[in-house]
């Protein structure tokens, strides 16, 4: 009553013609048998797929540079702006002779994101500063056991010969801010 | 001897396949026309638009864990499953399914078997049908499964009696209770020779017998013994395996002998409209027949489900009141008007 | 052909019957009854009254029994609970199904056997029909009120019974 929204339900006799259920279960058959020749809202997976956003956030993945190093330094950005905490790191050294697998002198040995915690709001990739971690449009596929839903960074990291365009994803205004070379974080 | 033998067993085997078949394709078209009435697809990965499923479905029920629970009454539990598929099969023997074919100076009836008592022996095998799910329920030794067996039985004599009754109406003006006979007396139907078929006539009564039959096969609004929401899986919770499968066949089957009943009783079974003028020999007008009765009999396949996915499920106490209170009356009432009708208008 | 069907439901009826006695599980006693049923029904049909057998088995079979069915299982008779009966009362049981054998017997002894009207349209709904309500009217009506008289008491002795002011208060 402090509202003045609620609504006093009536439990009204019913008449003739609701008692018989005939028109009742005749208005219901209608609906369902309009409902026959709508179109159908289902998407067959595998073949087709649903259309998404041009900005849809999916499986992430960890960038290589144009030489193929990854990108990633574990500075830890991406693990301190997940708010779910679904991403761990370790750090390591990178040793002589891995600078064509490793861009900087500090890289992730181990880099982990749990896709069941994961709620793919994308603060990771606006938090990195080395443009390594991006979401894709790509739909994390269902597993059968909660540990397989762990992704490390066989899963994570992009192939050197199969590159993943995240381009589509950037929106105009990031893509001018990326063609200002002077700023820090474009360099 | 030999010759007349030969022609039951192929019409046997013949009509016991087309019941099977169509049984297990009801479970296919069942899936799909849940699914179209949901704005969804339905199977379709096993062949061409699924049209494979039954057979993946029959394969996964033969392959599944047979389990017998250890509390259970062993034979009975067994007995149960293989009574209901008796029983709803031995129901589709007096189905005529067209006038006569001659063939080399023979007449071969499409019906397998035309008894004087005809529609009572459907009543009587309907009514024993009860007891695969009775035996059943009570041998798995499980309270959900008993229960579902008790709400069976209490709903399917509740509604026996209103649907005997109306049978009786529909039998007052046939005067004949073969249903053969039935049949050939609604010939004809639009065109010349107008005979209507018997829903014109009985259209209170058809619907008592539907709202009966629904009942019987204890589909949808009228489900209660195998009610989810409150009994888990009523009468066949223990069962797994193709004793399961023969519940829920017996089921489709039921249902399928039910829709034929429906269509010989009151839509003019194998008559079909214009029959007489489109000036066809008798054999082309049998097999005409039997795929218009087979197409009627479809229609009330479909008419069960598109019901099913459209109507909640009553509650029990609705569900007696409708049967003792509702139609019992109504179908009494039904008997007097017919009764009054046939001395005034001397009909028949 | 005929006679080994009556030899055949003759001992299926008898067996089954003797079964009805002696199971000691009362749920088996009814589904015995069941077949007993049944086989009494085929004996209708080899004495060609189709529509006596469908009848029997529509009502006796599928109606009766099943009620009968469903009160056993309502009421889960177990061994523990199975009333323990003095040896008198077993005694008088004997005794007075022995006296209604006795009756039996010497009223079926003193019968004759009426020669029946044969043929296949004997027992027929027409035939049925009209020799019920031409020649047996009487009794027929009669029975009906019986049934009648009985639905009214059950429904009696079901309805709640009105409860008085005092106790309502």
């Amino acid at each position: 009553m402090l509202t003045n929204r609620s609504k006093v339900v009536v439990k009204k006799e019913m008449n003739f013609w609701e008692r018989i259920y005939l028109p009742a279960i005749f208005g219901g058959v209608a609906v369902t048998i309009k409902h026959m020749f709508r179109r159908k809202t289902t998407v067959r997976f595998p073949e087709a797929k649903r259309e998404i956003s041009s900005v849809w956030r999916g499986q992430h993945v960890l960038k290589r540079d144009e030489k193929g190093a990854e990108r990633c330094t574990a500075c830890g950005l991406c693990a301190v702006a997940c708010p779910a905490e679904a991403i761990t790191m370790t750090a390591a050294e990178r040793k002589k002779g891995e600078e064509g697998l490793y861009r900087e002198e500090k890289y992730a040995s181990v880099y982990e994101i749990n896709m069941l915690r994961c709620i793919f709001c994308g603060l990771c990739e606006e938090a990195c500063p080395k443009e390594a971690i991006f979401l894709t449009d790509r739909i994390v596929p269902t597993d059968f056991q909660r540990n397989d839903f762990v992704y490390g960074k066989d899963k994570l990291v992009e192939k050197v010969n199969e590159r993943i365009d995240v381009s589509v994803r950037q929106t105009p205004a990031v893509t001018e801010f990326k063609k200002h070379k002077s700023l820090s974080h474009n360099r | 001897m030999i010759a007349f033998l030969t022609y039951k067993i192929i019409l046997v085997l013949v009509i016991f396949t087309i019941t099977l078949a169509v049984a297990a394709y009801s479970t296919y078209a069942e899936r799909k026309v849940a699914a179209f009435m949901q704005d969804r697809i339905g199977p379709d990965r096993a062949g061409p638009f699924g049209i494979f499923q039954p057979l993946a479905d029959g394969l996964k029920f033969i392959y599944k864990e047979e389990i017998i629970p250890n509390v259970s009454n062993k034979l009975l539990f067994i007995v149960g499953p293989c009574v209901a598929m008796l029983t709803a099969l031995m129901a589709g023997v007096l189905i005529p399914w067209g006038d006569t074919v001659t063939i080399g100076g023979i007449a071969y009836s499409l019906q397998i078997a035309d008894l004087n008592v005809g529609i009572l022996y459907v009543f009587g095998v309907v009514s024993i049908g009860v007891y695969g799910i009775m035996i059943g329920g009570w041998s798995s030794n499980n309270k959900f499964s008993l229960l579902g067996a008790i709400r069976a039985s209490a709903q399917m004599i509740s509604y026996e009696i209103a649907m005997g009754l109306a049978i009786i109406a529909l039998i007052l003006m046939t005067g004949t209770l073969s249903l053969k006979e039935i049949s050939l007396q609604q010939a004809g139907g639009v065109g010349s020779h107008w005979t209507m078929w018997n829903v014109v006539y009985q259209p209170l009564g058809f619907l008592i017998f539907i709202v009966c039959a629904f009942a019987e096969c204890n589909r949808t609004p009228f489900d209660l013994p195998e009610c989810e929401t409150e009994l888990v899986g009523g009468y066949h919770t223990e069962y797994s395996s193709m004793k399961l499968g023969f519940y829920l066949f017996a089921e489709y089957i039921n249902m399928f002998v039910s829709s034929a009943v429906i269509s010989t009783l009151y839509f003019g079974g194998f008559n079909f409209p214009f029959m007489n003028d489109l000036g066809l020999t008798q054999n082309w007008i049998t097999i005409l027949g039997a795929i218009a009765l087979f197409a009627k009999v479809l229609f009330f396949v479909f008419f069960f489900m598109w019901i099913r996915w459209t109507i909640p499920r009553f509650r029990y106490d609705q569900l007696m009141n409708l049967g003792w209170k509702g139609l019992i009356p109504l179908a009494i009432l039904n008997i007097g008007l017919t009764g009054f009708f046939t001395l005034w208008l001397g009909h028949k | 052909m005929t006679l080994y069907a009556f030899y055949f439901l003759t001992f299926l009826a008898i067996i089954s019957a003797l079964l009805v006695v002696f199971s000691k599980n009362p749920v088996y006693s009814i589904l015995y009854l069941v077949i007993t049923f049944f086989a009494i029904a085929g004996h209708y049909v080899l004495l060609s009254a189709q529509f006596l057998a469908a009848v029997h088995v529509i009502v006796y079979a599928g109606a009766i029994m099943v009620l009968f069915l469903y009160v056993l299982m309502m009421l889960n008779l177990n061994k523990e609970d199975e009333p323990h009966k003095p040896t008198l009362v077993k005694f008088a049981a004997v005794l007075a199904a022995g006296i209604l054998l006795v009756v039996l017997i010497g009223s079926l002894k003193g019968a004759s056997v009426i020669q029946q009207k044969t043929g296949p349209e004997i027992g027929l709904v027409k035939n049925l029909g009209k020799v019920l309500f031409k020649d047996f009217l009487f009794p027929f009506e009669i029975s009906s009120i019986l049934l009648l008289a009985a639905m009214v008491g059950v429904v009696m002795i079901g309805k709640d019974e009105p409860k008085s002011k005092t106790e309502s208060e």
